[in-house]
């Protein structure tokens, strides 16, 4: 019998729970958000609906942080998982108003006035607690929907898709509240998507399925990287990066920013030092020189090693970079001209200029309330900001 | 008032019983039923299913036989008389209740199974993850969310059990202040050419239906603003 491992998110599913089988498993850190990626129809919602037991596949072992939730002999049916699940579609109770929506699964672990309070001001429902949900925007059905999860005090949310139902605007409005979300609630998160701007800007680990089966799971920084995966060599390839703030130049309305050991320079509003930030770096916004760059307007330039080059359509090559001192790893996108003409090749030490870098979130120190309603000693403890 | 004797009134009250007993009868065992029907799977559901939609197409009499014979001295009805020292169940007020639930079952479960189908899984699944056990996510999402068929079955429960009459033909046998209730009334009067008295009682009756057949009407308009 498998046993459990604290501190991971350990699951492993196969057969048949709709038309399509299913043969899934990964182990992920019970921490942070991950995400499963993968087209309509792979099977990421067939998982998520058995991680929250409403789904039920004879083999199949699901153990959250240590506690087992499915093994061969256990089933623990949904309403005895602590699981907080956000359905595409919010699926409010229409015969309840949005307050005794919120309430509706905190029944049995009453939330302290401030975890009420503080639910309400992270999702910002204050004003639509009188409301009948059926006279709400899709947007606010949803953000009471996670309100309603996080108030019952679970140690896993699970989203499956929770912005796909809605328009251009209501995901726009919604993103910032997931990623103060993730930022302020100690909870580990499995997020479902099929967008992976969705998963730049939230997640910090990341399992890609393609039809039933897991092809890759680990950090999201790696995978982005991984020259053996599609997301690499795709058009909209990209690498997520976690910086500190480190500082900021008032003189030129420079934002400084330390990634492992690099420095990064970007234009933008201050922040002060600590905070953590999302960064963004698009593979097209990167390019390399052989020489070190004398006058140039680029402001980030890094010396990097040539670690793959992937082939995109046939006039284009990617390469993954890693950088000099840290070893993050970058990805960069040149002509094949450019490659062949520079005579560049794989391992060769070059100079990576970077064009432009997108802040993806900001984030605040964690809430204590919320925190403090998860188990003492639970591997979500959030790390204390500086 | 002179129009219609103290008789008449005892057989509205009688009716009136009638109804609302075997309305409360069929809420109570028809609402888990129409439950399992929506929800099971099973080809036993869909035998079921089709056992209680016999009434809609079987004439009241056909049913009405069966329960004569179910009913009487030598059935399990008869058997069950026995025990508090009764004959039979046939032309009692208990037996007349046993035959009008049968009866009206489809019109109570159809559309309460219907409320349930509809909401489909969704409601009860988001309960479950908010701890809500099976029972509890049914009392409290699944029964409110019924609500509009829980009334719609209700008014036509009334309604079908007061316009019953092949059935009280058959097994009610009649007998004033037990088992005489209004379409039986109104039979007699034409028998004995009372033409004043049954167009009056025909009538009330029209009016009744209208009344019934609106406040469905109502029930639908109200629920399907409420689901928007």
């Amino acid at each position: 019998m498998r046993t459990a491992t604290p501190g991971q998110i350990e699951i492993a599913f196969k057969g048949q729970p709709g038309s399509s089988p299913l043969d899934a498993h990964f182990s992920v850190p019970a921490k942070g958000v991950t995400a499963i990626f993968g087209p309509t129809g792979c099977g990421k919602t067939a998982v998520a609906r058995c991680i929250a037991g409403l789904e039920h596949l004879p083999t199949g072992f699901c153990a959250i942080d240590g506690e087992v939730w499915q093994d061969e002999t256990t089933f623990r049916p949904p309403h005895l998982r602590p699981i907080g699940y956000v359905f595409q579609h919010a699926s409010l109770f229409p015969h309840l108003s949005v307050k005794r929506n919120l309430l509706y699964g905190a029944r049995k672990a009453e939330p302290t006035p401030n975890a009420f309070e503080e639910v309400i001001e992270l999702m910002g429902i204050a004003p639509l607690l009188d409301r009948s949900p059926a006279l709400l925007t899709g947007g606010e059905q949803q953000r009471i929907a996670i309100g309603r999860a996080l108030l019952s005090q679970p140690r896993l949310l699970v989203m499956d898709e929770p912005l796909a139902a809605l328009d251009r605007r209501a995901k726009s409005e919604i993103l910032p509240f997931l990623e103060r979300l993730h930022e302020k609630v100690a909870l580990p998160m499995i997020y479902i998507t099929h967008d992976m701007v969705e998963i730049e800007r939230l997640a910090n680990h990341l399992v890609i399925m393609e039809r039933g089966t897991v092809t890759a799971a680990g950090p999201l920084h790696v995978l982005q990287t991984d020259p053996a995966l599609p997301l690499a060599a795709s058009r909209e390839a990209a690498v997520s990066l976690d910086a500190v703030v480190g500082g900021y130049d008032g003189r030129y309305g420079l934002l400084i920013l330390r990634v492992k050991g690099a420095r990064v320079l970007v234009p933008a509003a201050p922040l002060p030092p600590g905070v953590h930030q999302r960064l963004r770096v698009a593979a097209r916004d990167v390019s390399v020189a052989r020489e070190p760059p004398r006058a140039n307007s680029i402001v980030n330039v890094f010396p990097a090693r040539i670690k793959a080059s992937l082939p995109l359509g046939a006039g284009e090559i990617t390469l993954v970079l890693a950088l000099g001192g840290s070893g993050t790893e970058i990805l960069a996108r040149i002509t094949r001209f450019s490659f062949d003409s520079l005579g560049l090749k794989d391992g060769m030490d070059v100079f990576a200029q970077v064009e432009g870098v997108m802040l993806v979130s900001a984030s605040e120190p964690p809430l204590r309330t919320i925190v403090a309603s998860t188990p003492a000693g639970d591997a979500g403890q959030p790390s204390p900001v500086p | 008032m002179e129009l219609f004797s103290a008789e008449i009134w005892q057989s509205l009250g009688l009716t009136i019983e009638l109804a609302s007993l075997t309305t409360l009868v069929l809420l109570i065992v028809g609402t888990p039923l129409a439950w399992w029907l929506a929800r099971s799977k099973s080809l036993w559901a869909k035998a079921v299913g089709t056992i209680i939609a016999l009434p809609l197409v079987l004439p009241p009499t056909v049913l009405g036989l069966y329960l004569l014979f179910m009913l009487g001295p030598n059935g399990p009805g008869g058997f069950l008389a026995s025990i508090w020292g009764w004959r039979t169940l046939a032309f009692t007020f208990a037996g007349l209740v046993v035959g009008s639930v049968l009866c009206a079952v489809p019109f109570v479960v159809q559309p309460i199974r219907n409320a349930f189908a509809t909401m489909g899984n969704r409601p009860l699944e988001v309960a479950a993850t908010l701890r809500a056990s099976p029972l509890y996510a049914f009392f409290t999402v699944a029964l409110p969310l019924a609500r509009p068929g829980l009334l719609t079955a209700a008014v036509l429960g009334v309604a079908h059990t007061t316009g019953a009459f092949g059935l009280v033909l058959m097994i009610g046998g009649n007998v004033p202040g037990r088992t005489k209730v209004l379409p039986a009334f109104l039979f007699d009067y034409v028998q004995a050419s009372r033409w004043r008295e049954a167009s009056s009682l025909g009538g009330g009756m029209v009016m009744f239906a209208f009344a019934a057949i609106l406040t469905l009407t109502l029930i639908e308009k109200y629920s399907a603003r409420r689901s928007t």
